[in-house]
């Protein structure tokens, strides 16, 4: 019983939201926004799930000196003082119900001058790692790899002003070959190719997933099978 | 002024010019007033009323959940210039023909269309439409009646319920197969071949895997499949006795992961060996998990990661940390973008559909690969539409040909949102 | 270990250090080069330069702090195209860190560059609101169902530029700036497809393959990174020429893009010259 009842859930509501898409009469037509709702309020209340489990997890690596347990410290204060400063509103407007992102507020400061830097300094690594992952990858070991090298350096220089200066002097008739127009051909036309038969095969896939889920068939929110 | 100048003696003679001024004035204007109210007239007669827009068209707004009534006109013909420009229009509405008309709303010149969403199911309507022209307006004659309601089928998706009972016929086909004891052939696929290899390898070397069933929540079906995956891995990991370690970013994961791992420690019968410490939460924002990731991989150095589930920026920075500490790596992923990069970066990666199809090859369950191969099928019927969608329509564009055409768009048609 | 094996297995580091100064000197000593905006690029800014004055243009702002180095050069170079042909701005966000880098722009562009502009009659600032692909199919009905208020909490009524918006089909042109989900492919799916409204965007180059299959049709025209934004700006530096004394951030950051770019072909081309010598070597060993 305990793993039947949400086998029927899963069936009964995945088939009514298939049904959805068919059916615009009342309660179809709103099912999709409700049931979307209803699942960002669960999510909301995971949150307290979550943040129980960091604040555990840490608070033992602490308590038992594991190693690295100072930086644990420095978890559970950030983690504190963020919540504390944006869910009492400190230095702006009184009351909580006003916008913690008000302007002077601590926990805007704290937005603006700690997390948007952070963040795109983790963004900020991908231009490094780009670099040491195309030296690595782009060798023409096989044909296709040497078709994928010739076709990284036409887009590597493309894609910048540089194209434009190496082939801008070349005649009408071979306008063709002009390297953001060769870019500009690659990315419109094989790229665009390949990304939509992934993107046919992907759906079809969740599709199968989809059906596989709603027949009870996986059954990943039960944990794995005995 | 000499005939004046006798009969008023006792008017100076500058006294005697402004009134001879003044009565010049005055029969001038007299003579010319006449003039200036015809063209004050005139001006009133050019502010006139504007033309009429036409008779409303109404309907209620088809395949909907009520509600609705599309409501169309004729624009006036002083709309945007004309004698009397029209400067836009009210939309009226009564529930009696012969009622009061309460306005509903209001559109710019130029627009001949409104949907009015506040009608409620039904009640008849009437509608009249009015024409401005700044101070001035003109009202239609009314619409006939209409009422607004809800419609049980959306016929303009049947093609899309036509191909999803194709594509379910298919699958449910061939799990019936399945399940009758067909054999099925599934392709290689190297990624998963792999799996058992890394965790012999974090074994031998004493070392823990890293699982990451991505960034995204339990509604997107990539984590879904990423998580029936670690259900698979959790059992092997389990027998081999190896360190597992769990990093989620979304609360309900943790809730949904830490329960598969846990079934499957306990099916694979080393329950002793399980801990809710090995799913863990860190936090819902991308870039502070991936710091969390990267700092996990270069202190920890696990000998096996594996990315399946739902990836965005993060996947190179993922991909690249783990290659400098000389992990075996294992990704899959759907989003097409975040592909070359795992590819790149990777040993192993699962393309798109893979992903979806590794629960089922690792488990080997009849029924979930019988799912598989009605996916192909399905892959099979979107190629053959491909097909003659590009003959068609280079036919089409060749030959110029009006039937080509119409077939052409046919098949555009049937793959549309709206038929 | 040869030379040649050295060139091989170049320490990442040194890569990376590599990467960093290609990108540090070009800052540095202001090197840039001269943009020539491609067709995809060059018909957003003909659509909007097109455009009568006055014309209702949608920007929704969906990305946030990650990505605003490669979205927010795009945004302001539209944002200030908008104002120098007097277009009305409706500014709004699915993102909820997009409301705060729609807010920037305002900020920079509209408060800063365009004093007399007057909030509620040239521009709106509509603010975040939850719902993805959800919220466009709604308000390409009814958009007042969901804005009931602006960003800062005036009643939408009482606003003068939104007298006359019932919908999205009241808008002239809408263009995006996305980093990705719900973005520029949840507008043109749900709002400029089934209303038949033009759309187009900048979004970052990651995401740019993704959106090609949707031109021209579907999607009038698209920006992919900080090259589209240069190319925009570009086009509005050949129109405006008063511009080019104005600080053009994505002509700026070409440069070291173009030079970090260069760095990178040659170890790519280095890589494979080692790669044949030792595959040549092999050969003869063995």
């Amino acid at each position: 019983m305990r793993r039947r009842i949400p086998i029927i859930i899963t069936f009964v509501v995945g088939t009514a939201l298939i049904l959805a898409m068919f059916i615009p009469h009342t309660p179809f037509s709103s099912l999709d926004e409700n049931l979307s709702v209803y699942f960002d309020i669960i999510a909301v209340f995971a949150f307290i799930l979550g943040g129980g489990n960091l604040l555990r997890v840490h608070l033992v690596r602490i308590q038992r000196k594991k190693v690295d347990w100072p930086y644990s410290f420095v978890t559970i204060i950030g983690f504190l003082f963020m919540l504390i400063i944006g869910f009492f509103k400190i230095g702006g407007p009184p009351g909580l119900t006003g916008d913690f992102l008000a302007e002077g507020s601590w926990f805007r400061f704290m937005f603006e001058a700690v997390f948007n830097p952070l963040q795109a300094t983790m963004f900020s690594l991908l231009a490094f790692f780009v670099a040491s992952a195309a030296y690595r990858a782009f060798r023409a070991k096989t044909k296709e790899a040497t078709i994928l090298l010739i076709s990284a350096f036409i887009i590597l220089v493309g894609r910048t002003p540089i194209g434009h200066y190496f082939t801008f002097w070349l005649p009408k008739q071979l306008e063709f070959l002009h390297i953001p127009t060769l870019a500009n051909w690659i990315m419109g036309w094989p790229n665009t190719a390949g990304q939509r038969a992934i993107m046919i095969g992907i759906a079809l896939g969740v599709i199968a997933t989809s059906l596989r889920i709603i027949l009870g068939i996986e059954r990943p929110y039960l944990g794995a099978e005995k | 002024m000499l005939h004046m100048e006798r009969a008023c003696p006792h008017l100076g003679r500058a006294s005697l010019f402004c009134v001879v001024v003044i009565l010049v004035v005055s029969v001038g204007f007299l003579s010319t007033a006449p003039a200036q109210e015809e063209t004050f007239e005139i001006s009133l007669a050019g502010a006139q009323t504007p033309a009429p827009p036409g008779v409303p068209e109404v309907h209620d707004t088809p395949y909907d959940a009520g509600g609705s009534i599309i409501v169309s006109w004729t624009l006036s013909a002083d709309d945007g210039g004309g004698k009397n420009h029209v400067s836009g229009y009210d939309i009226l509405r009564s529930t009696r023909i012969d009622g009061d008309y309460q306005v509903v709303s209001s559109v710019t010149k130029g627009v001949d269309r409104y949907v009015d969403t506040s009608a409620q199911d039904g009640t008849s309507y009437y509608y009249r439409i009015r024409a401005l022209a700044g101070e001035f307006f003109i009202d239609s004659s009314p619409s006939k009646a209409v009422i607004s309601s809800q419609q049980w089928y959306n016929v303009e998706r049947s093609n899309l319920l036509v191909i999803a009972a194709i594509l379910s016929f298919f699958i449910i086909f061939y799990i019936t197969r399945a399940k009758k004891g067909k054999k099925l052939f599934i392709r290689r696929i190297a990624g998963l071949e792999a799996v058992d290899e890394a965790v012999g390898r974090a074994t031998e070397m004493g070392k823990s895997i890293l699982y990451v069933p991505g960034i995204q929540d339990l509604d997107d079906v990539q984590t879904v499949a990423g998580i029936t995956i670690l259900g698979s891995l959790a059992k092997t990991i389990a027998k081999y006795d190896t360190k597992l370690d769990v990093p989620v970013s979304r609360s309900m994961v943790l809730a949904a992961a830490r329960e598969t791992v846990k079934q499957s420690y306990l099916s694979a019968g080393r329950p002793d060996a399980y801990s809710d410490d090995i799913v863990h939460y860190v936090t819902d924002e991308q870039f502070g998990y991936v710091a969390f990731l990267d700092g996990t991989m270069v202190r920890n150095k696990p000998a096996a990661c594996f990315y399946l589930g739902s990836f965005f920026a993060e996947s190179l920075i993922l991909a690249e940390t783990g290659n400098s500490i000389g992990a075996i790596q294992v990704a899959g992923t759907a989003q097409p973008a975040q592909l070359p990069f795992f590819v790149a970066a990777c040993d192993y990666t699962l393309i798109g559909e893979e992903l979806f199809a590794a629960s089922a090859y690792l488990s080997k369950e009849p029924r979930a690969l019988g799912s598989l191969k009605g996916a192909d099928a399905g892959k099979v019927l979107a190629s053959l539409a491909i097909g003659f969608g590009v003959l068609f329509e280079t036919l089409r564009v060749l030959t110029g040909s009006q039937a080509m055409a119409k077939v052409s768009d046919f098949i555009i048609r049937l793959f549309s949102l709206r038929f | 270990m040869s030379v040649v094996e050295k060139l091989g297995n170049v320490d990442r580091r040194i890569i990376f250090l590599l990467i960093a100064l290609a990108v540090i000197i070009p800052l540095v000593f202001n090197i840039s080069f001269m943009e020539h905006p491609t067709p995809i690029v060059q018909v957003i800014f003909d659509k909007i330069e097109s455009l009568p004055e006055g014309s209702k243009i949608l920007l929704p702002f969906d990305y946030g702090p990650s990505t605003a180095p490669e979205l927010e050069p795009m945004a302001t170079a539209v944002t200030r195209h908008c104002c120098k042909k007097n277009h009305k701005m409706y500014i709004m966000a699915l993102w909820p860190t997009g409301q705060a880098q729609a807010l920037r722009v305002i900020e920079n562009v509209i408060e800063g560059e365009f004093p007399d502009k007057v909030y509620g009659t040239d521009y709106v600032h509509l603010g975040y609101k939850a719902g993805g692909y959800g919220l466009i199919n709604t308000i390409l009905a009814d958009l007042k169902k969901m804005y009931t208020t602006d960003a800062p909490g005036t009643h939408i009524d009482e606003i003068p530029m939104m007298s006359d918006i019932q919908n999205l089909r009241d808008f002239a042109f809408i263009c995006n700036f996305s980093a990705g989900f719900p973005g520029l492919k949840e507008w043109v799916q749900f709002a400029g497809d089934p209303g038949d409204i033009p759309v187009a965007g900048g979004t970052t180059a990651v995401s740019a393959p993704l959106l090609y299959p949707y031109y021209p049709r579907q999607m009038l025209g698209m920006m992919g990174g900080l090259k589209g934004a240069a190319e925009y700006e570009a086009s509005l530096v050949h129109q405006y020429p008063e511009y080019e004394q104005v600080y053009q951030r994505a002509i700026a950051i070409m440069g070291p893009q173009a030079i970090a770019h260069l760095v990178i072909i040659i170890f790519i081309i280095i890589g494979n010259i080692t790669f044949f010598i030792e595959k040549k070597r092999q050969k003869k060993v063995g």
